[in-house]
């Protein structure tokens, strides 16, 4: 296979797979911001604090990488579950002490209270686990790590490599976005939630508890947060009290980019921004030597501002404004 | 017949601006009690602090003997009060199904026997029943917020200007829908601009005046007022 070619297929899978992570990160914001138009600026640090749940963890049951298959495979599901419970408890622990107190508060109240948590809870990082970067727990065998599914289990003459990592986060990911989307289509608690966006006044006239509605939705953000957190540990091997800065980020311009308060959008936006960083990255250099990594961060903040002045309602924004 | 609805001295305040002043009126069970004032006289917000959306300061109001001003509006719902409530308020991106649906969100599982009362009374919504909401006429969306609210089985029924925006047909025909719905047995508080016909089906009536209650008495006594004449049916 052509080198080009087959670059340009390795890079598709990290985009993709990093895609998926920012998309289950943009939902949380999504769907917070659908809701009560707040942006929730301590979401990034909701999904950190689900990366390092999971490191104490798994830590804590003392697996190790030898403690064979059912172990390692039940530890992780455990503490995928585990992360999602802890952020989702975190989050909606948020709305209740903080944004509730603030729901006819002027805007700005609860957008500076978001600040407030997210410096509190990197500061609960800190001391949690310290300010330098750490490793998660080793519990996946060396061979397995840097396994290419193509070659090994496909037989594929190939150099593209598709890890066990990769389709690990795929895996967590899109089974998570499509019963996000049953939730919210087909139940009677997502139903409430979306009269709840749409118009609150008339919602809580049908009999619905308007603020355990809407703490659901901080429950189902912060569950999904805590789920990319839980793989983001291990798909990044490393954590940091800071690492829901760039996610978060990323993940905020995901969901403007496919149109804040759609939960489509956020996925598209995910799966966009995962891509353009993947590409910009590795893949670009191929065709502008001068361009590196150290573009990435102007090429996502450049999509935003091009989104914001061209389309602010979004990619998908006016097809499904879930706004009032 | 027992009193199903009673709201006492009721005061509310939007701010610092009061709105409702000592409000006291009540509604019989079966019957029908309509509520006439002019733009910005506090009918709406009559309603709202019946449903539980607005609280008062001051005053009490009861369904059935129980104290219910001091419940949230969920709550209210679920006690049996529904409101259609001003400028419809339906569900605009979600299907004329799913807004009925959400009427009968107290009870859990919308009931048939409900459903097929509704699309029977408005036989168009059921033509309609997978188009968005948003997407229907003004008339059709007066319907489905009328549908809503009898998809709750309320035992009292508030509507705010369900004539509002409607063509003379239509008018008629929602108010002879008002009259079959209190006829199957729910209590009516019907808010109307258009007294003559508020108080054509109406048992009795109220008239309210920059949050002041002014009158009261049957439809006919009301009718045949001189003030109301003037003042709401336009005669000089
Ligand atoms: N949300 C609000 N905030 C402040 N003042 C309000 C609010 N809603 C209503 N008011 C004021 O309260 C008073 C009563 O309003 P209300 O809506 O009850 O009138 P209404 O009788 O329903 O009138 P209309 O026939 O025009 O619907 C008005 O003076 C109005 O300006
Ligand atoms: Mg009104």
């Amino acid at each position: 296979m052509n080198v080009t070619v087959t670059l340009f297929l390795q890079y598709l899978i990290i985009g993709l797979a990093t895609g998926s992570l920012i998309a289950l990160i943009a939902l949380g914001y999504t769907l917070v911001y659908g809701i009560i138009e707040l942006i929730n600026f301590a979401h990034g640090e909701v999904f950190m604090m689900g990366a390092f749940f999971a490191a104490t963890l798994i830590a804590l049951t003392g697996i190790t990488n030898e403690s064979g298959g059912v172990a390692i495979v039940g530890i992780l599901l455990v503490a995928l579950v585990g992360s999602m419970i802890f952020s989702a408890a975190l989050n909606f622990g948020i709305d209740r002490v903080g944004y509730q107190r603030l729901r006819n508060a002027p805007r700005l109240a609860a957008l500076i209270a978001a600040i407030g948590f997210s410096f509190i809870l990197q500061n609960i990082g800190i001391y949690w686990r310290g300010s330098n970067p750490f490793r998660p727990p080793e519990i996946i065998p060396a061979e397995y790590r840097s396994m290419n599914i193509l070659t090994e289990w496909l037989g594929l003459d190939t150099a593209v490599r598709f890890r066990l990592l990769d389709l690990f986060v795929i895996g967590v990911t899109i089974p998570l976005l499509v019963g996000l989307t049953w939730f919210v289509y087909k139940t009677r608690v997502g139903t409430a939630m979306r009269a709840t966006a749409q118009d609150r006044e008339a919602a809580s006239l049908m009999g619905i508890n308007i603020n355990w509605t809407i703490g659901v939705a901080f429950l189902l953000g912060g569950a999904l947060a805590g789920a990319a957190g839980m793989v983001a540990l291990y798909y990044n091997d490393n954590a940091r009290f800071q690492m829901g800065f760039r996610y978060g980020l990323f993940a905020f311009t995901a969901a403007v980019l496919g149109g804040i308060g759609n939960l489509t959008g956020a996925v598209v936006g995910g799966l966009l921004i995962g891509l353009a960083w993947s590409f910009s990255d590795g893949f670009v250099k191929l065709f502008i030597p001068a361009w590196g990594p150290q573009w990435t961060t102007s090429l996502v903040f450049g999509l935003l501002i091009l989104v914001l002045v061209f389309r602010p309602s979004g990619l998908l924004g006016e097809e499904t404004p879930d706004k009032v | 017949m027992p009193t199903m609805l009673e709201v006492q001295d009721v005061s509310a305040y939007y701010g610092n601006i009061q709105a409702l002043k000592n409000v006291t009126l009540h509604v019989d069970q079966g019957e029908i009690v309509t509520l006439i004032g002019s733009n910005g006289a506090g009918k709406s917000t009559t309603l709202k602090t019946i449903s539980g959306l607005l609280r008062p300061r001051t005053g009490s109001i009861k369904l059935k003997g129980e104290v219910i001003s001091d419940k949230p509006a969920h709550v209210v719902a679920g006690l049996g009060i529904a409101q259609s409530p001003e400028g419809r308020r339906i569900f605009n991106r979600m299907t004329v199904m799913e807004n009925l649906e959400l009427g009968a969100y107290s009870h859990g599982k919308p009931d048939p026997v409900d459903l097929e009362r509704v699309l029977t009374l408005f036989p168009r919504l059921r033509e309609r029943i997978g188009q968005k909401a948003g997407t229907m006429s003004g008339g059709e969306q007066q319907m489905l917020a009328i549908g809503r609210a009898l998809m709750a089985k309320p035992t009292v029924l508030l509507l705010d200007e369900p004539s509002l925006g409607l063509s003379p047909i239509l008018i008629d025909a929602i108010f002879n829908i008002i009259k079959e719905i209190n006829a199957q047995g729910t209590t009516v508080l019907l808010v109307e601009q258009n007294a003559l016909k508020a108080l054509d089906v109406a048992n009795r009536g109220y008239v309210i005046q920059t949050g002041n209650i002014v009158l009261t008495g049957t439809a006919k006594e009301l009718l045949g007022n001189d003030m109301v004449r003037k003042a709401y049916l336009g005669e000089e």
